[in-house]
């Protein structure tokens, strides 16, 4: 059994209230962080090696020192809850589960910030969460952890929850700053970042839910006893979501130290596959990540073991390894169509494109469309190297990183399954029945290939 | 067009509707009570029949202070707001990757079938919709499906069966209470 720090007492009955949560431990660390500077508190998160956890994997005691305090002007923290990458759903899980958690991370990292005004931003979709978070933070109020001068310190803390209303693209954190003003979600040109220019023009850090949760351990046991956990610069635990062909989808909270084999087959965590089927293909971090086939998934291309840790996972960088993003775990078995997939990504891609850049406004249309041409038997051979084209010309052309997003799982399939992409176009008659490989796996059509040189007509 | 039929003067926001918006109002700073704007639209087309009309976005706008645009620009960008009428249960399926590889798309269909509605139509008796959305997060516990405030996961063709008979029987609960 793995270290937990955050999923711990979640299944203490009733620690989704005050009374119950409080017995715990609860809100301990404000107390703790009432009585340390505020620059004590950073240094600690500096020292635990935590990384963000929305996705990027940026150290968040370093965002956290990024912050303008020479300004004057008043800081705020925002908390990312938007949670819309698909194969995401650990922070759901989480605030469901354990609402105050977030609402003691949310007070413990405020003070760290000096933030006397902070939000919590979740998805409109989760409309019953929000309910719940607004409960625990009115509890939170009638106890004295938030409004004027908490626990008789001086210090003086807002803390709302807003939400969305049905975007993905909200959940950059400068669409993020945008709709929490009010607005359309359209992403910011950085710089200025927002530690500098955020929210209402003031200095602002935004977190995500799992980061500022972790928060609360760290500051009780120390930025070292975090650092103890994990491998190398993935410190600390990780909640994975998994989902897809496998037995026990999920959350589920690992040291950044196993193995990805033991992950995914042992009875502890995914219990391996569903249905028995073999395993085809796993995105190991949320839809945006590239696509590993198997043969890449327990072993890097060098034959080491791949592991659970933020190095490990992007070993080989996208030629034959993914990232950790945000822990999104999706494994496929061999009735999944790669081609149907990753049309199935890009019209999520499409649809979720904010429109402000060409290059992502149109070029997520014309990777939808060749896509769904070639899964429903209409494509070409140059329609695969006209997807490539697009997904090149749109990678990094962008005022946001959607834009990549869309363009590598792309990349990806082609790199990966091209042979696939190419049996569509050979074998039309075959797959335009919309479950082709579900009734015909891969294993059993592939010889319809034949050679390489077959394959290049 | 149903969008006609809705006149400014039939508009009106209940007490406790004007409540909630200045509940809502009070967590921003002064100056900054546009932030309200996304979760008052949620509250409001909760209260009016499950879409927002023109006369009912020009009343927000005047309850919040801001232009009348300004409520139509978010309105057309978030896909949570409905510009025209809608069924009064609306089934919207996740049918993103990991809800396809679950089965969603069968689902879909069989759902579809047995209402005798394709994607999107609503069914002559006002009642049922069926809509394709994106990932909710809720993969793991796919195939799923939203309505109202609610989700409704680890679907089956039976459960599909059984939460249409709910819905019929006025069982089915759509909104989560404040
Ligand atoms: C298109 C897009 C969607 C994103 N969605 C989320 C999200 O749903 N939740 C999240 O925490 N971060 C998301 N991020 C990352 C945020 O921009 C930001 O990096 C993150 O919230 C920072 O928090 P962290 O440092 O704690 O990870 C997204 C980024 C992009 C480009
Ligand atoms: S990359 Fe796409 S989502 Fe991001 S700002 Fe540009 S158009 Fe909008
Ligand atoms: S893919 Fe269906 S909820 Fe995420």
């Amino acid at each position: 059994m793995g270290r937990k720090i955050l999923t711990e007492h979640i299944n203490v009955p009733g620690i989704q209230g005050y009374e119950v949560y409080r017995q715990h431990g609860g809100y301990r660390s404000v107390e703790k962080a009432l009585k340390m500077t505020p620059n004590d508190i950073v240094e600690e998160v500096k020292k635990s090696g935590l990384r963000g956890r929305g996705g990027a994997g940026f150290p968040t005691g370093m965002k956290w020192s990024f912050i303008d305090k020479k300004s004057g002007r008043p800081r705020h923290l925002v908390c990312n809850a938007d949670e819309s990458e698909p194969g995401t759903f650990k922070d759901r899980y989480m605030m469901e589960k354990i609402p105050h958690l977030l609402v003691e991370g949310m007070i413990t990292s405020s003070i760290a910030l000096e933030a006397n005004l902070s939000y919590i931003y979740i998805r409109g979709e989760y409309m019953w969460v929000y309910r719940i978070l607004e409960r625990a933070i009115n509890e939170a109020y009638a106890k004295g952890w938030l409004g004027k001068n908490i626990q008789g310190s001086g210090y003086d803390l807002d803390l709302y929850v807003t939400c969305g209303a049905g975007a993905y693209i909200c959940g950059e954190e400068t669409a993020l700053i945008e709709s929490l003003e009010g607005k359309r979600g359209n992403p910011r040109i950085k710089p200025p970042f927002p530690a500098v220019v955020g929210l209402y023009g003031n200095p602002t850090v935004v977190n995500n839910v799992e980061t500022i949760m972790d928060i609360p351990w760290i500051v009780m046991n120390g930025g070292d006893e975090f650092a103890k956990i994990g491998i190398g610069k993935s410190t600390g635990t990780k909640l994975i979501s998994a989902s897809g062909h496998i037995r026990k989808p999920g959350v589920y909270e690992i040291d950044l130290s196993i193995s990805v084999e033991e992950f995914v087959m042992s009875d502890e965590y995914l219990g391996g596959m569903y249905s028995d089927r073999p395993l085809k293909a796993c995105v190991p971090g949320g839809s945006s990540v590239p696509i590993l086939p198997a043969e890449l998934l327990f072993k890097t291309a060098k034959g080491e073991q791949r592991m659970m840790t933020y190095e490990s996972m992007s070993d080989g960088g996208f030629a034959t390894g993914s990232m950790i993003g945000s822990g999104g775990f999706i494994i496929y078995d061999d009735t999944t169509c790669v081609v149907r997939n990753t049309w199935n990504f890009s019209r999520f891609y499409h649809h979720e494109s904010c429109g402000q850049c060409s290059p992502c406004r149109e070029g997520t249309g014309w990777m939808e469309k060749i896509l769904y041409r070639l899964e429903h038997g209409y494509g070409s051979q140059e329609d695969i190297d006209l997807l490539w084209d697009i997904q090149r010309k749109i990678e990094g052309n962008t005022i946001c990183p959607l834009g990549d997003a869309a363009a590598w799982p792309v990349a990806a399939a082609i790199r990966h399954f091209r042979h696939e992409f190419e049996y569509h176009v050979r074998y039309p008659e075959k797959i335009k029945d919309r479950k082709h490989f579900e009734y015909e796996p891969w294993e059993k059509v592939k010889h319809l290939m034949g050679t390489k040189e077959a394959v290049a007509v | 067009m149903a969008l006609a039929e809705v006149k400014p003067e039939q508009v009106v926001f209940s007490e406790k509707l004007m409540k909630r918006i200045e509940e809502l109002k009070s967590h921003f700073p002064d100056g900054k009570k546009k932030s309200a704007l996304i979760t008052v639209l949620h509250e409001v087309q909760d209260e009016h029949q499950d879409w927002l009309s023109v006369p009912v976005m020009d009343k927000v706008a005047e309850v919040l202070g801001i232009k009348p645009i300004e409520v139509y620009e978010v309105v057309t960008f978030y896909s949570m707001y409905n510009q025209k009428p809608v069924g009064k249960y609306v089934f919207e399926f996740c049918r993103t990757s990991c809800c396809a590889t679950r089965g969603v798309e069968d689902l879909m269909e069989y759902t579809c079938q047995k209402l005798g509605v394709g994607m999107n139509e609503v069914t002559p008796d006002g009642m049922f919709q069926v809509k394709g959305v994106e990932c909710l997060g809720a993969c793991g516990y796919a195939p799923m499906l939203q309505l109202g405030d609610f989700y409704h996961e680890f679907l089956t063709k039976e459960k599909m069966d059984a939460l249409i008979e709910d819905c019929r029987a006025g069982k089915v609960e759509k909104l989560s209470k404040v």
